[in-house]
């Protein structure tokens, strides 16, 4: 630590950070544009300037900025002495800003408006012209409006530096710079979403969110987890007028830092979905036509089938709700409603995380390894999150060569040059190209199968007595040796896999090599995916029960309750068909319309992740609370609400479910720690969900009626849903929206930071519900079932957009989504003798367009989950029969321009083998 | 005896004084107003019933910013921001319950489009509470109100359907990406 005087006040700061990421720290305001937590410094904007002095005598000082200046222990610095250069700064940059900040999303958010007042500069002296630009479109997500720019170069260094992508860059010079593609049409990257964020001005937006705008001060809001991957980003909805607007980022140092994926961002559309079950009712036995009851008739009518039903979970309903069915059915009558296969692989990653030397990688120690081996999971579509957190993880061989050069970590342009290209060792065997093979030192396709006996052999080599594996190729030994090189000289190696591929042998190759790499500098690290957002959560609530879907269906039980759950999904539409039609009673809880809800007779609105409060548990077994954003419609009750019986009281508070769900969990005393109890208050106040300027309070509903109703009350207990409350900056316990004065935009959560860039100063960020064993080194055999594959050999791809179940079914994501097809080798196309407008007949399936895809190995034939038009879950046999199909027309929802994927060392998107932009 | 006298005649005098007083009055200019027949005059910049104006092309002034609504401090005021197809924003629907009004004008004030104005128009009493909940098909007039020229989209950066890029006042026109030239 070193000790530094500001306009006399004097801080500790650390000298290995920038001055203006200590001045910030130490809750001073300086303004900045360029400079980024999470990306570092450039010294571009020119606003964060200060006056550094040489000694005590020194009355003159000279200007440096803060953002490039490593403190000096002892020095004398001034903000105030730099202010007229600041102010004749942010002139300069608003010269040609537009005068359109009532018709910008941003405003009332924007960080330029911010730093403009903070600034000082109020009045426009110069009387020349503006400079203006022409707009592209970007596609569904992200608006452009190119005149608001002011240069500060942040879209490229996150778009193209930090998220690697391809198709957007600065083009022009001087004052005609322009950010943009180059040409029009949607950006590729999955993660696009954070422009709107990381441009401190209206340049890019978010367009969904401009379709149904809303100020931010509207915006009732709370601490929420995204619910559309196993990852549980941290983010913080909006709602305005009832309806679901926004989805942003909410800090969790730990998971998702300041960035969140598109899916996660824009998914969120089927909250407001014409879909959504809005009623409960019964359908009547005689001619299936649903009767609406009231929610008091719904709820007896569902205890009713107490003793009777068993219950079917789900892994994307919150740790209560499915506490709470397994309170009303019985221990031995809970079935976890996932595939038997999956259920396979889900309680295959607890087991090694209970009884392996390993510890799960948080996105945070992810961006710190400096050596990752990608075992068969395709991240970018099935976590998003992880991908992003990989890409940072190639760039530490550049921090570590900077080290060397006592260049300091934060100086990100002087690294890049240092590194010229070079990256810390990423090895990606799968089988298909992934989004992520331009950063990969090695990209090897193999089937599942195969992939697993790398996997093996690569621990093999990093320690013998792990199990071996004969007969690998010489192309695969020679990449066993490099990975294994490379693992054993990195100083945090890293092994990603998950269960997308459905294959157990995955997720055992990556513990050995885990627990191979396990030893001096602690546990091995590792990544094993988990499907959906509350899977991990789900199989440690089975508590050891081995009570599958499957085994469900084999039951011979008369009646059921389906949790949040389509079981189409889950099984074949036959095997699902014959089950739900042997039923008597079916009562189905759950958001949207769905097949399985259309079979029951009794239907509950069920509220999704915005309308209740929960726990999930995310892939690496971190429980983490969110809190209802707003109040749903008096049919619309919380799962856990609906199930929860007598025993807890007729109305139970959150707590109560989530405490008695913590006696099943290990460590579950740790739930107690994720909210800070039900009876918290800040002298008597609770945390409000609206900002303090929210408007309209007496003329939203006046409409309706003019005698203002009472505040709606939040019945689980320490968030109010009106504006009166403690201000987050008294007590941030539960912190949902930054803001502090003078700091309108999300820059504002410095604030709340103990440091900036790092942990919040009370919210934390979940806890971590499995501890890591200290286990001896134990191995999984290295025996792999070879399947048997008569015809193509069939494996799942997934896609961010459209694969999972409830982001499939908004708006936004449905413009990025495509129809079901299959991908296959260039040469396979051949040989079915397809023609460019040909389709596939899959089977007895039907038929399906299809991508020819140079990555993926001949003989082998990727099949989408989740698309519309082909049900993986149809496809039993390993093997699939693939013909041409005869008086064949593509379908309207297939959108190969849709597909983005970088086969061929390319990373441009490929339609039909050509460039399909 | 005489003390008393006097003071009698003071009196008398005193009520012939006032008696002539009143009678003056008669040919003085009436303080009365004869309202409703007559109206009184109210100044321009008066703080009485709101409405909004159209810019002078006839469109809505309105762009939607919700910045009345915020300033507004008994917040009586709300809105919905939509679209049209070329960009232009506008209100989908405007609301002022003037059953909690104050008149205060900050809305006025706020407002970076003179659209919303307070007009002289005091008279808004109504039997039904209900009937002071105006939406914008209420308070929507067809002229611009006490600002004649303004109009926000001409000056504002923002393309919307007859004025394109560069075409806003003090603007150049749309760079060309594709040059280096200075």
């Amino acid at each position: 630590m070193a000790k530094i005087t500001v306009d006399g006040k004097v801080f500790d700061v650390d000298p290995n950070n920038n001055l203006l990421e200590e001045i910030l720290s130490n809750q001073q305001d300086l303004p900045y544009f360029c400079w980024h937590p999470s990306m570092g410094s450039v010294g571009s904007c020119r606003q964060c300037a200060m006056i550094e002095y040489a000694n005590d005598d020194d009355q003159r000082g000279r200007q440096i900025m803060a953002c490039m200046t490593s403190p000096r222990d002892g020095a004398r610095y001034s903000i105030d002495k730099a202010a007229q250069f600041r102010a004749q700064a942010i002139e300069s940059i608003m010269t040609s800003h537009p005068h359109d900040c009532p018709v910008c999303e941003e405003g009332g958010e924007c960080h330029l408006q911010d730093m403009t007042v903070m600034s000082g500069h109020t009045y426009r002296r110069y009387d020349g012209k503006k400079s203006t630009h022409t707009n592209q479109d970007l596609g569904p997500f992200i608006g452009h409006e190119m005149n608001r720019c002011i240069t500060c170069y942040r879209c490229v260094r996150y778009y193209k530096d930090y998220a690697g992508g391809t198709d957007f860059g600065p083009q022009a010079s001087h004052n005609h710079t322009y950010f943009g593609r180059f040409q029009d049409g949607a950006l590729e990257s999955e993660f696009s979403g954070n422009l709107a964020e990381v441009c401190p001005t209206g340049v890019f937006t978010d367009k969904v969110f401009s379709k149904h705008y809303a100020r931010k001060w509207d915006l009732q809001s709370s601490p929420s987890v995204c619910a559309a991957c196993g990852v549980g980003c941290n983010i913080n909805p909006g709602e305005r007028y009832g309806t679901l607007r926004r989805v942003v980022n909410r800090l969790n140092d730990q998971v998702n830092g300041y960035f969140l994926c598109d899916k996660g961002r824009f998914g969120t559309g089927y909250v407001n979905s014409s879909e959504r079950l809005r009623v409960n009712m019964v359908r009547s036995a005689h001619d299936g036509r649903p009767t609406e009851i009231s929610p008091t008739e719904a709820k007896s009518r569902l205890l009713a089938l107490k003793g009777k039903a068993i219950g079917i979970g789900s892994p994307r309903a919150s740790l209560e709700a499915n506490f709470a069915l397994r309170q009303l059915v019985g221990k031995e009558n809970f079935y976890a409603g996932v595939s038997e296969v999956e259920f396979g692989l889900l309680s295959q990653i607890v087991e090694i995380y209970k009884s392996r030397p390993v510890q799960a990688a948080s996105i945070r120690d992810i961006e710190l390894c400096d050596a990752v081996v990608v075992l068969g999971e395709d991240v970018t579509n099935t976590a998003a999150r992880i991908a992003l957190a990989l890409r940072q993880s190639v760039k530490n061989l550049g921090r570590e060569l900077a080290a060397k050069m006592k260049l300091p970590q934060w100086h990100d342009a002087a690294i890049r040059n240092l590194a010229q290209g070079r990256k810390s060792p990423l090895y990606i065997i799968g089988p298909a190209a992934s989004r992520l093979d331009d950063i990969a030192k090695q990209v090897y396709i193999a089937s599942p199968a195969d992939t697993a006996r790398i996997g093996f052999a690569i621990a093999h080599a990093l320690d013998s007595t792990a199990p071996a594996v004969t007969d690998l190729s010489a192309a695969e030994q020679s990449l066993v040796a490099s990975i294994a090189t490379d693992l054993k000289g990195a100083k945090k190696p890293l092994v990603v896999s998950g269960t997308s591929l459905l294959e157990p042998a995955l997720l055992q190759a990556a513990a050995n090599i885990a627990t191979a790499c396990s030893g001096a500098p602690g546990p091995g690290r590792i990544v094993l995916t988990a499907p959906e957002v509350n899977s991990l959560g789900l199989m440690l609530l089975m508590d050891g029960s081995q009570n599958s879907l499957g085994k469900a269906m084999q039951s011979g039980a008369r009646a059921a309750i389906v949790l949040e759950n389509d079981l189409y999904r889950r099984a074949p539409a036959a095997t699902i068909g014959r089950f739900l039609s042997g039923l008597e009673q079916l009562a189905v809880l759950d958001h949207l319309q769905n097949r399985t809800g259309e079979a029951a007779n009794l239907v509950l609105a069920a509220g999704t992740f915005a309308e209740t409060s929960g726990t999930f548990v995310n892939y690496e077994g971190r429980a983490q609370h969110f809190y209802a954003t707003f109040k749903p419609a008096p049919e619309i009750r919380s799962s856990a609400k609906w199930l929860c019986d007598t025993e807890f009281g007729a109305e139970p508070r959150i707590h109560v479910l989530t405490g008695g769900a913590a006696a099943l969990l290990p460590n579950g005393y740790k739930l107690q720690k994720l909210t800070p109890g039900a009876d918290w208050n800040f002298a008597g106040a609770r945390a409000p969900r609206q900002h303090h300027r929210y408007s309209g309070r007496t003329a939203l509903r006046a409409h309706l009626n003019v005698h203002e109703p009472k505040q709606e009350q939040d019945e689980d207990g320490i968030m109010n849903y009106s504006m009166e409350g403690v201000p987050p900056l008294k007590d941030s316990t539960i912190f949902s929206s930054p803001w502090a004065p003078g700091w309108n935009s999300n820059q504002s959560v410095f604030k709340f930071q103990k440091h900036t860039g790092g942990e919040l100063l009370q919210s934390g960020h979940g806890e971590l519900l499995l501890d890591v064993p200290a286990a001896d080194k134990t191995w999984f055999a290295a025996v792999i079932q070879k399947p048997v594959v008569e015809g193509f050999a069939l494996f799942p791809l997934y896609h961010l957009f459209g694969s999972e179940e409830l982001t499939a079914r908004s708006e936004a994501i449905q413009a990025k989504a495509t129809g079901a097809y299959v991908a296959l080798n260039p040469a396979d196309v051949e040989r079915l003798g397809l023609a460019a407008s040909d389709g596939v007949q899959v089977q007895h399936n039907g038929a399906v367009p299809y991508l020819a895809r140079a990555s993926i190995a001949p003989g082998t034939v990727g099949v989408p989950v989740g698309l519309s038009g082909l049900n993986f879950q149809d496809l039993v046999t390993p093997g699939l029969a693939l013909n041409k199909a005869s008086n064949w027309q593509n379908p309207k929802d297939w959108r190969a321009s849709n597909i983005i994927v970088s086969d061929a060392g390319s990373t441009t998107a490929y339609g039909r083998g050509v460039q399909g932009r | 005896m005489w003390n008393f006298l006097k003071q009698q005649l003071y009196v008398l005098w005193s009520n012939v004084v006032t008696l002539w007083l009143v009678f003056t009055h008669l040919f003085k200019k009436k303080d009365t107003v004869e309202y409703p027949d007559v109206q009184p005059y109210m100044f321009p910049r008066w703080r009485g019933r709101i409405i909004l104006s159209r810019d002078p092309d006839g469109e809505e002034r309105c762009v939607a910013c919700n910045l009345c609504a915020v300033a507004c401090p008994v917040d009586c005021i709300a809105l919905q921001k939509t679209e049209d197809e070329n960009g232009r924003w506008y209100p989908e629907f405007f609301r002022i319950n003037f059953s909690r009004c104050i008149m205060c004008g900050f809305c006025e004030e706020a407002c970076p489009t003179h659209a919303i104005q307070l007009t002289p128009d005091f008279e808004m009493a109504e039997y039904v509470r209900q009937d002071m909940v105006w939406e914008k098909k209420d308070l929507l007039i067809s002229g611009t109100g006490k600002y004649h020229d303004y109009n926000f989209y001409k000056i504002a950066g923002k393309a919307i359907g007859g004025k394109g890029k560069g075409e806003a006042r003090h603007e150049l026109p749309p760079i060309d990406r594709r040059s280096l030239l200075p």
